[in-house]
C-alpha cells in the first residue's frame, strides 16, 4: 500500500581525502634526501683531509727533529774536524818556527835531516791530520849550482827528472820519514805547490792547496804550506819585504780522505749519515775533498756546515745527509689512518641514521594515505551497501508480491513448497538488507539512540511471544524474568533495546533443539554484589518460601539442561530472588532507593542450551558475516550479522556485550546498557500506563506454584507479581497439598489460595493418584470458602494429554508458555471472570495482533494530498482499529491540530503541493512549544498537572536514504514509515511512542 | 459449486496474468488484503476513486497542454499526482510513464508531454478495463457464493 514513489537517488559521493603533497609536512632530511650521498662523500673527503693535515702535522714534527739531529751531528764533525785542523796548522806553524829558530838563526845549523826526522817523528802525535811534513829551501837559479854542490844532489822535479833551469827553486832538504820521497824535489815544479809557496811567503800565512791526488797514496788530500823567513820582519812588513825575507817552507800533506775517514769512525752516528768535504773557493767548480761523490744518499735533507782551516783564501764546507731516505712514520700514519676510519663511521652511521629516517617517514606517509584510502573504501562500502540494498528492496517487493500471487493460486503440493520456500527467502533476503542498512548506518555514525521513557517488561514480553510459536514448536521452555529492582519505566531507545533482545532470543531460539532460554534483566550493580556473595544476609532475612523452594531439586536451570554459564544457576540465583523478596516486602524503600539514581545500568542474559559456539570461532562471532563455521548457514541459515549489529547497539548504549559459550552445552549472551531513570512529573501517569497495560483487577489474589524446577517457578512468580498476585512456590503437589491444606483448614482466611498453577512437569512426574487424593482431600477441607482454581502450565501438550489434564482437574484451562504477564491476565480473566472482556489470549503470536493492540482506538490524523494514497493509507490504518481522519494539506492538517486537539499521531506525506510536510511538521512543532511554554509558565505558578504536547508525526515516505531521515527528525518529526506500509516497520515505528509515551485520554 | 470453482479458478488466472503482464504490482495484492468484514469493497472503493481521479487529472493534462502557455511546474505536480495515486493502487505501467512524463515536464518538451499524454491514456484505459473485468469476476464469483479474498 506504497502511497507514492518517491525514489531519489542521492548521489554517492565518496569521500576520499586526496593528500596534495602541498600539505605533506618534510622535516629537514627529507627535503635534502637527494643530496644525502654528496653529503656522505663531502664528509669522507673532509675526513681525508683532516687525517692528511694530521699526518702531516706529525710528519713535519719528525722532520724537524732529525733536520735537528742531522744539523748538531754535521756541526759537531765540522768542530772537530776545524780543531784537528787547526791543532795540526799550529803545529806546523811552530815546525817552521822551529826551522827558522834552529837552522837559521844558528849557524852552523841546529837542524839536519836527521834531526828533523827524528823531531818530527816524534812529534807526529801532534799533527794526527798529517801524512808528513818538510822542509824546503828557497834557492835561486844563481844558488843553484852552490847549492847543488853543498847538498851533493841535483834539485829535481816532482817527476823526478833534474830541474830545468828556473828563477827559483825550492828544493826539499829535511823531509820526515813518511814522506822521505820527497827529498831534493822541488815544491816549485808541482802546480798547486808552486802556487802555494808564492802565496804563503806573500801572505805570511799558512796557506792550502785545492784538493788533489797526493803522490804517495793518491789519496785526495792537501797541502798545506808555511813560509819561512831568514830575519826577522818589520811589524807591517810588505810583500816584496816577505818576499825577500823568505829562506823556505815547511809543508805537510793531509790525507784529508783517510784521515777524516779516520776521525769520523771515532764518532757515534757515522753509519747514519753521509759526510762530504768541499773546497768551495771556487763556487762554480767544487772540488771534492772527502766522500765518494756517487755514493747515494738522502738528498732531500742536507746540511751545510762551514769550515775553517786557517787559510782565509780557500773556503771549505762539509755537507752532510742522511745514508737512507726518513723512515715512514708509522705513529702518525696509524693515528691518521684511525681517524680517518673513525670519522669515516660516524659519517656512515649518520648516513645511514638519515637513510633510515627517510625510509621511516617515507614509509610512514605511505601508511597514511593508505589508511586514508582503507577509511575512504570503508565509506564507500557502506554507502555502497546501503544504497545496493535500497534498490534491491524495490525489486524484491515485486518479488514477493508475485510469489504471494502464486501461492494464492492452485499449485501442487511441490509447486506450494518451492514457491513458500522461495517466499521465505525473498523475505529473509529482506531482513537481511535491513539489517545490512541499520549496520551501514551504525558505522557511517548515523544512528542517534533516542532517550524515551519505556517500559522495558512489556517490550521483553512481546519479544518473547515473537517467538513463542518456534519455541513451542521445537518444545523449548522460553521465559523470561526481570528482577523487581529494575525500575518500571527506563529512559532509553526501546527500538534498539528490542532489537538487540529480538536478536540474541532469534539467535537462541535458531541454534536450541531441546532445553531452554531463559531472559533474564537485573540491575548491574545487583549482580556482581551476588557474585561476590554479599547478599548472603539476605538469605536471612528471605521468606519462608525460599527456604521452600530450596529443598530437593535435582537441577539448578530453568529446564534442567545445563547452560554454559553456571551463575545463571538456581545457586546464585536464589541469592537474587531472595534479595528481591526483601526489597519487593520494603517495597516503598524499594522505590525510594531506585529514584536516587538517575542512570541504571542494566545487565540481560539471554541463556540458551543450544549447539555452543566452537572455540575457535568465539573470537570472531562479533564480526558481521561471520558464523561459527561455514555449516552453520547451511544447517541454521542466517548471515551472521545481528550480532554485529547488536554489539554497535551495545557500544552505543554505553554497555558491553559478551558472552559464555561451551559446545554442545549452550551459550549465554549477556550485555550491559545504560538507562536513565523515569523522571515522574506525576506517578498518576506511571500508575496509569500500568493500569492500561495489566489489568489491576487480580491485585490481591493469592496463587500457589507448583513446580519442581526453582528458577522456573520464579519466572512463574514474577509474572504473577507483576499483576498483583501474591505467590507461593512449591517443589511439588505433595508440598502444595500440605501448604494449601494446613492454610485451608486451620488458618484459614490468613492465606486463602485463589489459584494453583501446576506445571506440566510436576504434574506428571507426580502421580495422578495423589493428585486426585489431594484434590479430594481439599474439597473435604475447603467446604467453606471458594475452591482455587486449577491451571496447568505448559511448553507444548498434545491432545491426549489435554484430555488426561481435564480429567485430572485442570477443567479450567492450560496456559501455553512461553509466559507473559498480559497473557497470564487473559487466561485468569476467562477463568475467574473478573475484569472486562478484552480480546486477548486469542492469538497472541504474530504481530499484527499487536500492532491492533498499539493503534486500536487511537486517534490519527492522515495527511496526503493525493485522494487516492490518502484512503489507502486510512484504510491500512482502519485495519488495525484506528480511528482515522483525513486532511489533503498541510494547510488542513494545522488546522486540524490547533490545540487543543484529540490526535494520538500523525502520519504525513511529504511531497505535498504549497505546504510540504517538513514545513507542516515544523508549524505544528512551533505551535506545540508556544502552548508548552505557556503551559510552564502556568504550572510553575499552579499544580503540575499539565501534560506536554508533543503530537508523533511519521513521516511516510518510499525514501529510506539517510538524508530524508535526518531531514525528517531535523523538523521535528517522530520517525518516518516506509511505503508500502510493512507490519513490522509500522509496529516499531508506532511502538516507538506508542508504548513509551501512553495517552491517558485514549 | 462447479461453477464457483470455476469462476475462481478464472479469477485467479485472469489476476495472475494483470501480473505477469506488468499492469499490476504488489501493491494491488497490499490493498486488497486491507479488505476484511468490515470494509468488503474498500479495493473496489479506492479504485475507482483511482480512476475519477485519474480522469480529472488527464483532463486537465489534456487542457493544460493544449493551452499557449503551458505551465510546465502544474503540469508537473499533475503527473506527479497521478503517479502516486497510480502506484498506490499498483497500476505500474501508468506509474512508469508518469516518470518518462514528468522527465518531459522538466525538459519543457511539448512534444514528448504529448506523446507521454498519449501512453498514458493508452495505459490508463487498458487497467481500467483488465479492473473493471476483475471486479466484475469477482462480483460474480460472490454473487455465485465463493470467496473473493480466499481462494
Amino acid at each position: 500500500m506504497g502511497i507514492k514513489m518517491q525514489s531519489q537517488h542521492q548521489p554517492v559521493a565518496l569521500r576520499f581525502h586526496e593528500q596534495t603533497g602541498g600539505k605533506r609536512k618534510y622535516t629537514f632530511i627529507q627535503a635534502k634526501r637527494a643530496w644525502l650521498p654528496k653529503f656522505l662523500l663531502l664528509w669522507i673527503m673532509l675526513m681525508m683531509l683532516f687525517s692528511g693535515s694530521i699526518y702531516n702535522g706529525m710528519d713535519a714534527d719528525n722532520k724537524v727533529r732529525r733536520r735537528e739531529v742531522l744539523g748538531s751531528l754535521c756541526e759537531q764533525r765540522a768542530r772537530m774536524l776545524q780543531d784537528q785542523f787547526s791543532v795540526s796548522v799550529n803545529h806546523v806553524h811552530a815546525l817552521a818556527i822551529l826551522v827558522s829558530t834552529f837552522h837559521f838563526y844558528r849557524n852552523p845549523s841546529a837542524i839536519d835531516q836527521e834531526t828533523f826526522a827524528e823531531y818530527t817523528a816524534r812529534t807526529a802525535f801532534e799533527r794526527p791530520l798529517l801524512n808528513g811534513v818538510a822542509y824546503a829551501q828557497r834557492v835561486v837559479d844563481s844558488e843553484r849550482e852552490n847549492f847543488e854542490r853543498q847538498h851533493g844532489w841535483v834539485i829535481k822535479t816532482m817527476e823526478r827528472e833534474p830541474s830545468p833551469v828556473r828563477d827559483e827553486y825550492g828544493p826539499v832538504i829535511f823531509a820526515q820519514e813518511t814522506v822521505s820521497y820527497l827529498k831534493s824535489l822541488d815544491m816549485m815544479s808541482g802546480e798547486e805547490d808552486r802556487e802555494n809557496i808564492l802565496r804563503a811567503r806573500a801572505t805570511g800565512k799558512a796557506v792550502l792547496t785545492s784538493p788533489f791526488r797526493l803522490l804517495g797514496s793518491h789519496h785526495l788530500g792537501v797541502v798545506l804550506t808555511f813560509p819561512v823567513y831568514k830575519s826577522k820582519l818589520s811589524p807591517e812588513p810588505t810583500m816584496n819585504e816577505r818576499i825577500e825575507a823568505t829562506a823556505g817552507y815547511v809543508g805537510g800533506s793531509f790525507d784529508v780522505e783517510s784521515l777524516v775517514e779516520n776521525l769520523l769512525g771515532q764518532l757515534a752516528g757515522n753509519q747514519a749519515i753521509l759526510v762530504h768535504v768541499y773546497d768551495i773557493t771556487n763556487s762554480t767548480n767544487q772540488l771534492i775533498m772527502y766522500g765518494n761523490q756517487y755514493e747515494e744518499g738522502d738528498n732531500s735533507l742536507v746540511h751545510k756546515s762551514k769550515l775553517d782551516f786557517g787559510d782565509p783564501y780557500r773556503k771549505h764546507q762539509m755537507i752532510c745527509r742522511y745514508h737512507q731516505k726518513a723512515p715512514t712514520s708509522w705513529t702518525a700514519l696509524t693515528t691518521a689512518f684511525l681517524f680517518f676510519v673513525i670519522g669515516l663511521l660516524v659519517g656512515y652511521i649518520l648516513y645511514g641514521a638519515a637513510i633510515h629516517i627517510v625510509k621511516v617517514e617515507d614509509d610512514f606517509h605511505e601508511m597514511q594515505e593508505l589508511k586514508v584510502r582503507a577509511e575512504a573504501a570503508d565509506v564507500a562500502k557502506s554507502q555502497f551497501l546501503a544504497t545496493v540494498s535500497h534498490e534491491i528492496r524495490t525489486p524484491m517487493n515485486g518479488i514477493l508480491g508475485m510469489l504471494g500471487l502464486l501461492l494464492d493460486t492452485e499449485l501442487s503440493s511441490t509447486q506450494r513448497d518451492y514457491a513458500q520456500t522461495a517466499q521465505a527467502c525473498g523475505k529473509a533476503l529482506i531482513a537481511l538488507i535491513n539489517e545490512v542498512l541499520d549496520r551501514a548506518k551504525i558505522e557511517a555514525g548515523k544512528l542517534e539512540l533516542e532517550a524515551v521513557p519505556f517500559d522495558l517488561r512489556s517490550i521483553l514480553d512481546d519479544v518473547l511471544s515473537l517467538f513463542s510459536e518456534k519455541s513451542r514448536h521445537k518444545g523449548l521452555e522460553l521465559a523470561v524474568f526481570v528482577s523487581d529492582k529494575v525500575p518500571d519505566i527506563v529512559m532509553g531507545d526501546p527500538g534498539r533495546f528490542r532489537q538487540i533482545i529480538t536478536n540474541l532470543v532469534g539467535n537462541s531460539v535458531k541454534f536450541t533443539e531441546r532445553g531452554h532460554i531463559f531472559v533474564k534483566v537485573h540491575l548491574a550493580e545487583n549482580i556482581t554484589a551476588t557474585v561476590n556473595g554479599k547478599s548472603e544476609a539476605y538469605l536471612n532475612g528471605g521468606s519462608e518460601d525460599v527456604a521452600h523452594m530450596a529443598g530437593g531439586y535435582q537441577s539448578k536451570t530453568l529446564s534442567g539442561c545445563d547452560a554454559a554459564d553456571e551463575r545463571n544457576c538456581w545457586d546464585n540465583f536464589k541469592h537474587l530472588i531472595a534479595d528481591e523478596e526483601f526489597c519487593f516486602d520494603a517495597s516503598s524503600k524499594k522505590m525510594t532507593t531506585i529514584q536516587v539514581s538517575e542512570q541504571v545500568t542494566l545487565m540481560v542474559c539471554v541463556e540458551d542450551t543450544g549447539i555452543g559456539i566452537p572455540f575457535s570461532a568465539q573470537d570472531s562471532i562479533f564480526m558481521p558475516f561471520v558464523q561459527a563455521d561455514s555449516s552453520t548457514s547451511r544447517n541454521y541459515g542466517g548471515t551472521g550479522i545481528g550480532l554485529s549489529i547488536s554489539k554497535c547497539l551495545v557500544e552505543l548504549m554505553g554497555g558491553q556485550i559478551n558472552f559464555i559459550s561451551r559446545p554442545q552445552v549452550g551459550s549465554t549472551f549477556s550485555f550491559t546498557a545504560g538507562f536513565g531513570t523515569y523522571k515522574k512529573n506525576s506517578t498518576s501517569d506511571v500508575k496509569k500506563h500500568n493500569v492500561e497495560d495489566l489489568p489491576s483487577s487480580f491485585r490481591g489474589l493469592k496463587a500457589i506454584v507448583v513446580d519442581g524446577k526453582p528458577v522456573r517457578a520464579a519466572v512463574t512468580r514474577y509474572h504473577l507479581k507483576r499483576l498483583g498476585i501474591v505467590a507461593k512456590v512449591a517443589n511439588n503437589i505433595n508440598k502444595a497439598t500440605a501448604l494449601c491444606g494446613k492454610n485451608g483448614s486451620l488458618t484459614s482466611g490468613m492465606f486463602q489460595e485463589d489459584i494453583i498453577l501446576v506445571e506440566k512437569d510436576s504434574w506428571i512426574s507426580g502421580e495422578d493418584g495423589s493428585f486426585n487424593i489431594w484434590q479430594l482431600d481439599w474439597k473435604q477441607n475447603g467446604h467453606t470458602v471458594k475452591l482455587p482454581k486449577l491451571i496447568l502450565l505448559a511448553t507444548n501438550i498434545s491432545n491426549v494429554e489435554f484430555d488426561k489434564a481435564k480429567a485430572a482437574g485442570f477443567a479450567d484451562t492450560v496456559i501455553m508458555k512461553p509466559l507473559r504477564a498480559s497473557m497470564v491476565a487473559a487466561c485468569l480473566q476467562q477463568v475467574l471472570g473478573v475484569g472486562k472482556k478484552r480480546q486477548q489470549g486469542k492469538d497472541m503470536s504474530n504481530g499484527s495482533t499487536y500492532l491492533r493492540g498499539l493503534i486500536c482506538g487511537k486517534k490519527i490524523l492522515v495527511v496526503d494530498d493525493n485522494v487516492v494514497n490518502r484512503r489507502v493509507a486510512a484504510g491500512a490504518l482502519k485495519k488495525f482499529g484506528a480511528d482515522v481522519k483525513c486532511v489533503d494539506s498541510g494547510k488542513a492538517a494545522l488546522e486540524m491540530l490547533q490545540l487543543p486537539h484529540s490526535f494520538d499521531a500523525c502520519f504525513m506525506d511529504i511531497q505535498m503541493p504549497e505546504m510540504d510536510g517538513f514545513e507542516a511538521t515544523r508549524r505544528i512543532r512551533l505551535m506545540e512549544r508556544e502552548e508548552n511554554e505557556q503551559a510552564n509558565g502556568e504550572s510553575n505558578e499552579g499544580n503540575a498537572s499539565k501534560r506536554e504536547w508533543h503530537l508523533p508525526i511519521l513521516a511516510m515516505t518510499a525514501d529510506v536514504i539517510h538524508a530524508t531521515y535526518d531531514e525528517c527528525l531535523k523538523c521535528g518529526m517522530d520517525g518516518y514509515v516506509s511505503k508500502p506500509f510493512e507490519e513490522e516497520n509500522l509496529y516499531q515505528e508506532v511502538a516507538k511512542f506508542f508504548e513509551s509515551k501512553p495517552i491517558s485520554d485514549s | 459449486m462447479e461453477s464457483v470453482v470455476r469462476l475462481q479458478r478464472q479469477l485467479v488466472d485472469y489476476t495472475a496474468s494483470l501480473f505477469q503482464e506488468g499492469y499490476l504490482d504488489e501493491q494491488f495484492i497490499q490493498l486488497r488484503q486491507l479488505q476484511d468484514e468490515s470494509n468488503p469493497q474498500f479495493a473496489v472503493e479506492v479504485v475507482s476513486l483511482f480512476f475519477e481521479e485519474a480522469e480529472r487529472l488527464l483532463d486537465e493534462l489534456a487542457k493544460g497542454l493544449s493551452q499557449e502557455n503551458t505551465d510546465f511546474k502544474r503540469l508537473d505536480a499533475q503527473v506527479h499526482q497521478l503517479k502516486g495515486s497510480s502506484s498506490s493502487i499498483g497500476a505500474q505501467r501508468v506509474g512508469r510513464i508518469c516518470i518518462a512524463f514528468r522527465n518531459y515536464c522538466e525538459m519543457q518538451n511539448v512534444e514528448g508531454c504529448l506523446n507521454s499524454l498519449q501512453q498514458v491514456r493508452q495505459e490508463y484505459s487498458s487497467v481500467k478495463s483488465k479492473l473493471e473485468t476483475l471486479f466484475k469476476m469477482e462480483r460474480q464469483l460472490s454473487a455465485a457464493g465463493g470467496s473473493v479474498s480466499s481462494p
